[in-house]
């Protein structure tokens, strides 16, 4: 372990955050580059096309691990904005659980969407 | 010539100032800036500043120099654009007009351990390199620790606690990887923290100022390549 560790860090270590960053960029990336050709090449998008895309295991998997990417993304990239920008300990800890708590609440709100709980 | 320089004295003055000068340079000189403050200390000796060697190697007198880290002694004033604008290294404590207190910079340098640590059974004589391991340390011992680089990065701006700085990692490096150290995996250990490598966000100030022509975010790349074999 490092010289400094962070209860409300995502990763373990500084290796593991940055390569969570890199990961979840890509899989963000795929994601939108993947919505965006099934938009443009579907002639008419209308709700049945749309739900019967979301319908499958694959759409349902792929948008899970988006939504975590986004998710995993939010919480490491304002975690380093809060401890470069906000020098009293306590604004950045209200700050980090407030986000904390988004991206938790966004994970479960999105599972609950994509499995129609 | 016009100057325009930061002063600050804590014991007179309640909040720093830029005060003006004026200096006569012939036409044509090859003046260094250093030679400039010293004329110019002549005129007001209350003026402050750090120096020693006068020829780039000693790393005494970095300054910021219109709006860029350098050392003022091999800085010509005939590559500056009048007027002049001096202050101190930015994001240290200022201890009197120019001189810094950089006790966190060699506080950052002190963690890296900057010395060769060899666990292995002493030779008789030397501990022996090749040309080859003996080329990788060119282009990182050559630092002269005179702080522009890590005083023009705003990582090491936010946290000058926590992130190592370029200096620091650039040092850092240079015993990763030299062939005759045995701690390559303890020393990296050290780094895997979310600050004190990973803070560099590649914004390159450092390489932009370093007086000495290094480049502290290559090294820190290897750093972090050198992290992600042992890690993964
Ligand atoms: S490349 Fe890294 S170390 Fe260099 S100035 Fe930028 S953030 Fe700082
Ligand atoms: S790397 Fe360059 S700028 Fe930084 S301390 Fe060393 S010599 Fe100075
Ligand atoms: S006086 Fe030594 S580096 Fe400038």
């Amino acid at each position: 372990m490092g010289v400094v560790t962070a209860s409300t860090s995502l990763g373990r270590s500084g290796l593991h955050d940055w390569i969570i960053q890199r990961v979840s960029a890509i899989v963000m990336l795929a994601y939108v580059i993947f919505l965006g050709y099934f938009i443009c090449t579907t002639p008419e998008l209308s709700f049945p096309v749309w739900q019967e895309l979301f319908a499958s295991t694959f759409m349902k998997v792929f948008s899970l691990l988006a939504l975590l990417s986004v998710i995993g993304h939010a919480w490491i990239g304002l975690w380093i904005v809060s401890t470069d920008y906000m020098p009293k300990l306590a604004i950045r800890f209200v700050f980090q659980v407030l986000i904390i708590l988004i991206c938790l609440a966004l994970l479960v709100w999105g599972i609950q969407i994509l499995w129609s709980l | 010539m016009k100057f325009s320089i930061y002063r600050y004295n804590p014991e007179t003055d309640k909040k720093p100032y830029m005060q003006e000068y004026d200096l006569d340079v012939p036409e044509g000189s090859d003046m260094m800036l250093l030679d400039a403050l010293v004329a110019l200390k002549n005129q007001d000796p209350t003026l402050s500043f750090r120096r020693s060697c006068r020829e780039g190697v000693c790393g005494s007198d970095g300054m910021n120099i219109n709006g860029k880290n350098g050392l003022a002694c091999i800085t010509a004033l005939s590559s500056l654009k009048a007027p002049i604008v001096i202050r101190p290294l930015p994001g240290l404590p200022v201890i009197r007009d120019l001189v810094v207190d950089m006790a966190q910079f060699y506080k950052q340098y002190e963690k890296i351990k900057p010395f060769l640590i060899a666990n292995d059974e002493p030779p008789a004589k030397e501990r022996l390199q090749s040309p080859e391991d003996r080329a990788k340390l060119d282009g990182l011992y050559e630092c002269i620790l005179c702080a522009c680089c890590s005083t023009s990065c705003p990582s090491f701006w936010w946290n000058p606690d926590k992130f190592v700085g370029p200096a620091g990692l650039l040092q850092a490096y240079r015993f990763l990887i030299d062939s005759r150290d045995t701690q390559t995996e303890e020393r990296l250990a050290e780094l895997d923290d979310a600050y004190s490598v990973f803070r560099c966000r590649g914004i390159m100030n450092c390489v932009d100022v370093c007086p000495k022509g290094l480049n502290p975010t290559r090294a820190i790349g290897h750093i972090r390549s050198m992290l992600l074999k042992s890690g993964v």
